[in-house]
């Protein structure tokens, strides 16, 4: 998987978890909270659904680096990258 | 010739992945996720309805009464959107016409931040500033925050000696959560900024219809629902959870998620032996809420009720005070009023009268004293709702109470608690994995996870733990470090 693969991937959780937000500007260094209206719940779902779709468990210490996309991708990136795209 | 019982264990499976040990709000919810995510889930009810307090009965005359269903905060839409259905989020309504009627003020309003901050302005004088930092203050409070402050000491701070807009603010918080000026000040900010959002919601087509729609989701989702079953005992072994008895039938389990009383699940269903003896004295420290009375009146067919509000916090008491509104001699009652716009087609009506109560204050009477009690609080709540329903006698055909005896019987929640543990709670609720593998509970605890959101999402909360300890159970889970 590549970066921008694992950039979609987290696009894609994000639409399911707030489908009335617009998503297609967000801002890749700015908090994704400041930019879309996500609660606790809501990253909770994010890593509820990363281990559902990719077994992978993110530690609750772990959760700041979810904050921004470029944190997102950088933290998941090397766990995903051997993954194929389809899972 | 005599039909054989019924089993209601019948086509069980020997083993689950999880076992939820009940099924009100928390439990249905946190059932419902775990199947979604893949495994194996028995939901055991042992009454022969679901939804624990999300509940209600019918009467003769065809009477809807719903326990529990006016209301709750916006944040509810985007959770039954989440963890259950978009047609069930859709069909959430605002409750507009929250109202106040006291010796102190006499107020209508939305219920939220925009509404409460202009009455706090022009009808209690409040400065804006101070009001705005009150806000702020609230909104910023957090679970993970030292707790220091009680609600009482934060009123004091911003309002001194205001005990009319201690009232104001704290009436409504006490009716949702039974809480009250001495609790913890973040299990109020966190409450009362989740209604100050957007106000107060209920469900439209009533409980019964909430439960029907759940209770198909679950099934859709694979879920092995069972009603009339009681589960009686956790297994553990070797600090780890191996099945339940449901019934009398043993069944195999890797996790339990108990939704019963927190109590009840440590020193009952598993046994206090299976705790560290330091865990177990923090648990005999854990304060059960309060309980409740209510009176629920059917309105005749065909009568009108006119619009007097959807919640009336009514009290005769000259301020607010704790004591007053536990107490068996009733100053203050909330009416929810159900129109017929909450069941649509219905064109019928009716009024549930909620007071907060003490068990120990209607456990103990002789057969007769308690039905004559209870014939009082009904005639007492009556005549106090006539001042807002005049003629409210000639109206109603229908009028029955209940008592946190009835809670208990429905609920089996020792002592018939409505609103779970006090705060400490809360703690002893989330370190149970840690005593018991693959032990949890969710449920109502803690004042903050009480209510309908509350129960709800601490239903997630849990479920997301249950599911982290099934799947490391399975060697493909990659942990990430950073």
């Amino acid at each position: 998987m590549t970066i921008e693969d694992v950039r979609q991937i987290i696009l894609n959780i994000l639409a399911d978890i707030a489908p009335d937000e617009d998503i297609s500007s967000i801002d890749d260094n700015t908090k994704l909270r400041d930019q879309i209206d996500l609660d606790s719940m809501d990253f909770l779902d994010i890593v509820m659904e990363l281990r559902k779709r990719f077994n992978i468990e993110v530690p609750e210490k772990d959760y700041e680096h979810l904050a921004t996309m470029a944190g997102c991708v950088s933290y998941l990136t090397p766990l995903l990258k051997d993954r194929p795209l389809a899972s | 010739m005599q039909k054989p019982p019924r089993d209601w264990l019948k086509g069980v499976l020997s083993a689950y992945d999880t076992v939820v040990i009940g099924s009100g709000l928390a439990g249905m919810t946190s059932a419902n996720l775990l199947a979604k995510l893949g495994h194996k889930v028995l939901l055991a009810e042992h009454h022969y309805n679901m939804g624990g307090m999300a509940t209600w009965f019918k009467r003769k005359g065809g009477h809807v009464m719903d326990i529990s269903l006016h209301g709750f905060p916006c944040g509810m839409i985007k959770t039954l959107r989440k963890y259950w259905t978009k047609d069930i989020s859709h069909r959430v309504i605002q409750l507009k016409n929250v109202r106040f009627d006291n010796p102190q003020f006499s107020v209508n309003t939305s219920f939220d931040k925009v509404d409460f901050t202009h009455i706090l302005r022009e009808r209690f004088g409040i400065l804006r500033e101070v009001i705005d930092e009150f806000f702020l203050t609230v909104r910023d409070m957090n679970f993970y925050d030292e707790v220091v402050m009680t609600t009482r000491e934060l009123f004091e701070k911003y309002f001194p000696g205001r005990t009319d807009v201690w009232r104001f603010l704290m009436e409504p918080i006490t009716y949702a959560n039974g809480s009250t000026l001495d609790d913890p000040a973040i299990t109020y900010g966190i409450v009362f900024s989740n209604f100050m959002d957007k106000g107060v919601f209920t469900y439209q087509g009533g409980t019964d219809h909430l439960i029907k729609e759940m209770k198909q989701e679950l099934l859709r989702n694979g879920v092995d629902i069972r009603t009339h079953c009681m589960v009686e005992k956790i297994y553990v072994d070797d600090k780890t959870v191996q099945g339940v008895r449901i019934n009398g039938q043993d069944i195999q389990c890797k996790s339990v998620l108990s939704n019963s009383n927190l109590l009840t699940t440590i020193e009952q269903l598993t046994g206090e032996e299976h705790f560290d003896p330091e865990f177990i004295e923090e648990v005999k420290k854990v304060r059960l809420n309060n309980s409740s009375c209510q009176v629920y009146m059917g309105i005749k067919k065909g009568e009108i009720v006119p619009n007097v509000g959807d919640l009336l916090f009514s009290s005769v008491a000259d301020e607010y005070c704790t004591d007053q509104i536990l107490s068996k001699d009733v100053t203050s009652r909330t009416f929810s009023f159900y129109y017929p716009e909450i069941r649509p087609g219905t064109n019928r009506y009716s009024i549930v009268s909620s007071t907060n109560a003490r068990y120990q204050d209607w456990a103990n009477l002789s057969e007769s004293q308690y039905k004559k009690d209870k014939h009082d609080l009904e005639q007492t709540t009556l005549d106090a709702l006539d001042k807002y329903v005049p003629g409210i006698r000639n109206k109603v055909d229908h009028v029955e109470a209940s008592t946190p005896k009835t809670f208990k019987r429905y609920t089996l929640h020792p002592s018939g608690t409505s609103f779970g543990t006090k705060f400490e709670g809360l703690k002893i609720s989330r370190d149970l994995p840690k005593q018991i593998n693959g032990l949890f509970h969710a449920g109502s605890v803690g004042i903050i996870m009480s209510g309908w959101l509350g129960a709800a999402n601490y239903g997630v909360i849990v479920a997301n733990e249950t599911d982290k300890f099934l799947r490391q159970l399975r060697p493909s889970l990659v942990t990430a470090s950073a």
